[in-house]
């Protein structure tokens, strides 16, 4: 790989990304194809079999409300992209789409706007359909890592190269030392993305300084945070972003190998990633004298064994050595002695991501973004009880009430909004009176939470707080390594508390044996996962006491969650015996002629719900 | 010579190879077998009481067999606010099985996974290379159907 060739390829991926011809690229990220994109691929594929139309995959534009989505690009104009797709609809507008036509059905929106041009040449509008910036998901945001994803095909390196990649890496190759590279990171502010938050700058000055042979690299795309899926996203639609600030990173460090650990429970992220490395050696931009420099670094990736302990950077560490994933305490840190007791720098996907971009943008616009302690954007995944549920990214700063309300839509059905978790199973819940806190890792420390990865879950008045705790805990105790008696024993003991609260048999100082034992687990325990266990309990009782007391002293889970502390019964003024309820009933619970007002039995009612979700009368009523 | 043979060629003879290996060989025999652990043991020349204690420690293993469809049920945070805990209990109660176990013409098993990142999808769970969403309880017959045939 030299200069010539990657003009070469740049002229290659504008080409490929705005063709002479008619384009349509369907978004294929794993949340695309769950919701049925892999059919509407296959059905294009056999109707453009003959067709001079070319057909692409592409990732993921983040509005996975409705999904499967492609995007269809006419010559000549702005690419527009279609929503809520079936077969049937594809088959529908695809005769337009042949003679170069975009009806409005279907449409959400034209991609304009300086973020998808790569040519001098403006494209015209698309006729009668809604602008990018025109749509409240999209509007508000500011797209840097996620720029190509759901745009550009992330197996095509040229397309990649196109929209600005590996000029970053050519240029520092050649014309910046190490240092010059973590004095821009320094500067730039950029804090971790995976729930640390700590200076990468700083990290990977560190780690430089140990004096050492052997140095490591790792990109920590393990993504445990039940709810968070953005390291997922940009893997699969823009894989050479990660990779190539994962080069940037190795050079500036001073290390020749590099290892990425992608979880298990993502097989479509560990392919992508394996093809991508597969190319970069093919280009060589990985292996020997990258760009013809002395610098010579390559990456091999672990899969993760499914234990969300392996987020925690020494457990993670043991976990590529081929042991239990078992943290140890951090009085000497991994960048001194990690991988192989060697300095290593392990950083998570999206903090790679960011990389590229600030040396692209430079220091001085990259930091126009965010607020004094928290520079740049995040992406968020914002999933739950939302109207858009979807990825985002914002600029650091923009509170959670214009996240959740502008942004994602707000709460459906008329439902008001109670709570919103950030930090995962380390996070805790901010309720609706504190919406104006702007997402900044250290506002968010303050009132309890934490950034944490991005997993952002919006709750509604149907959310019971105590049952979130006992959620969070239930998955911590299952994934504690056991190694410190304050984790294994300690949550242990706060679940069996939260259980018996969610059942209607609290004691009556169970309120103060929570308080205590969640201050201990924080004090003693080992590592991250332990001492932040306790964070959904201490922050739901701080901002939600009285759903504690409630729960502990009246026996009442006024949410209706919590399946001991009500019962389903039928109203005789609603039900009009339709009989619906008693056919989807799984345990013949419900008897009732037709016409007649029905009956639950309460002895072989399991609660399960079915009856209460397919009464079209209001009928069924939690009591 | 040993039968992992194919498998334990593909890798480097370290210790640090043990997750690898393990991975791969549950992939091929469904599970890790008392015999199969021995032959890591022995392959990777790491002791079996290692071998024993990763295979126990990392949730992708399993000890004993599963079904040959597995139902990865999502119990992540969006998807358990949407049902999940109720969809793992109606998936048993349909296959019935308790928690861990085979059903009886060794057709499925059931595994709750942390998560699978689909969660505009909630609740989901997914059968081998494909992923279901939006599950609504009174559907489960119908998808597990499919299987059945």
């Amino acid at each position: 790989m030299n200069k010539e060739i990657l003009d070469g390829l740049k002229q290659e991926g504008l080409k490929a990304i705005y063709p002479k011809g008619t384009k349509i690229s369907v978004q294929m990220g794993t949340c695309g194809r769950a919701s049925g994109a892999d059919e509407i691929y296959r059905m294009l594929e056999k109707e453009l079999k003959d067709s001079s139309i070319i057909l692409k995959k592409t990732g993921c534009l983040g509005l996975c409300e409705r999904e499967p989505m492609l995007n269809v690009f006419i010559p000549g104009q702005n690419p527009v992209v279609y929503v809520d797709l079936k077969p049937k609809i594809v088959a529908e507008l695809l005769p337009f789409w042949k003679k170069g036509e975009t009806p409005e059905k279907n449409s959400l929106m034209q991609l304009n706007g300086k973020e998808f041009q790569t040519n001098k040449k403006g494209l015209k509008n698309a006729p009668g359909i809604k602008k990018y910036n025109e749509i409240p998901f999209y509007k508000n945001q500011q797209k840097i890592v996620l720029g190509n994803c759901g745009f550009i095909d992330p197996d095509n390196i040229a397309e990649y190269v196109a929209r600005g990649g590996f000029s970053v890496l050519y240029d520092i190759l050649t014309n910046k030392k190490p240092e010059d590279v973590i004095d821009t990171v320094d500067s730039s502010g950029l804090r971790g993305r995976g729930g640390g938050g700590f200076p990468a700058g700083k990290k990977w000055r560190t780690c430089r300084n140990v004096p050492a042979k052997t140095r490591y690299v790792i990109c920590n795309a393990d993504e445990g945070d039940p709810g968070a899926y953005m390291d997922r996203t940009i893997i699969e639609g823009d894989p050479f972003r990660v990779l190539e600030g994962m080069i940037i990173g190795a050079y500036a460090v001073g290390s020749s190998n590099g290892y990425i650990y992608v979880r298990a429970e993502y097989p479509q992220a560990v392919e992508t990633l394996k093809r991508s490395i597969n190319i970069l050696r093919e280009n060589s931009l990985l292996g020997k004298h990258i760009f013809g420099s002395d610098f010579s670094f390559d990456i091999q990736i672990n899969k993760g064994g499914g234990a969300f302990v392996c987020g925690e950077s020494t457990a993670l560490m043991a976990s590529i050595e081929g042991k239990v994933g078992e943290p140890r305490t951090k009085h000497i840190h991994t960048v001194v002695s990690g991988l192989h007791d060697c300095p290593t720098v392990l950083n998570n996907v999206e903090t790679w991501g960011n990389v590229p971009a600030i040396f692209s943008m430079g220091v001085n616009n990259y930091t126009k973004m965010g607020t004094k302690g928290s520079k740049g954007t995040k992406v968020f995944s914002v999933v739950g009880n939302v109207m858009n549920n979807g990825l985002v990214e914002v600029p650091m700063g923009m509170s959670l009430n214009e996240i959740v309300n502008d942004v994602a839509g707000g709460v459906p059905e008329g439902k008001k909004l109670k709570a919103v978790q950030t930090g995962g199973p380390s996070g805790g819940c901010i309720p609706v009176a504190l919406m104006d806190t702007p997402v900044d890792f250290d506002e968010l420390t303050k009132l309890g939470s934490m950034m944490g990865s991005g997993g952002l879950i919006v709750m509604d008045e149907n959310s019971c707080m105590v049952e979130v705790a006992r959620y969070f805990l239930s998955f911590l105790v299952e994934e504690s390594c056991g190694k410190c008696t304050p984790c294994r024993e300690g949550n242990y003991q706060l679940l069996k508390i939260l259980e018996r609260l969610t059942k209607g048999e609290a004691r009556s100082d169970d309120m103060e044996t929570l308080e205590e034992l969640c201050h201990t687990i924080q004090n003693a325990s080992l590592c991250a996962l332990g001492k932040s266990a306790p964070s959904p309990v201490l922050s739901t009782i701080k901002y939600f006491r009285k759903e504690y007391e409630e729960h502990i002293h009246d026996k009442k889970c006024n949410a209706g969650v919590c399946k001991a502390l009500f019962e389903y019964e039928i109203s005789t003024e609603n039900c009009t015996g339709c009989k619906l309820c008693l056919k989807n009933c799984p345990y013949e619970a419900i008897t009732g002629k037709k016409d007649e007002v029905h009956i639950i039995h309460k002895d072989k009612c399991t609660k399960c719900g079915i009856c209460f979700d397919v009464c079209t009368f209001d009928a069924v009523m939690k009591v | 010579m040993s039968i992992l043979k194919p498998i334990l060629d593909m890798h480097p003879p370290t210790s640090g190879s043990l997750i690898a290996v393990l991975q791969d060989v549950q992939d091929e025999y469904n599970y890790l077998s008392e015999v199969n652990l021995k032959e890591v043991a022995v392959g990777l020349g790491v002791p079996l009481q290692q071998v024993y204690s990763v295979a126990t420690f990392y949730n992708a293993f399993s000890l004993k067999p599963k079904g040959i469809h597995v139902i990865q049920v999502c119990l992540g945070t969006a998807c358990h606010l949407k049902g999940a805990s109720q969809l793992n209990e109606e998936l048993h109660h349909n296959i019935d099985i308790k928690a861990g176990e085979v059903s009886e013409d060794g057709l499925f098993s059931v595994e709750g996974v942390r998560c699978l990142g689909c969660c505009s999808l909630a609740p989901a769970m997914r059968i081998g290379d494909i992923t279901y969403g939006h599950i609504k309880l009174n559907k489960i017959n119908k998808i597990l159907n499919k299987y059945r045939s």
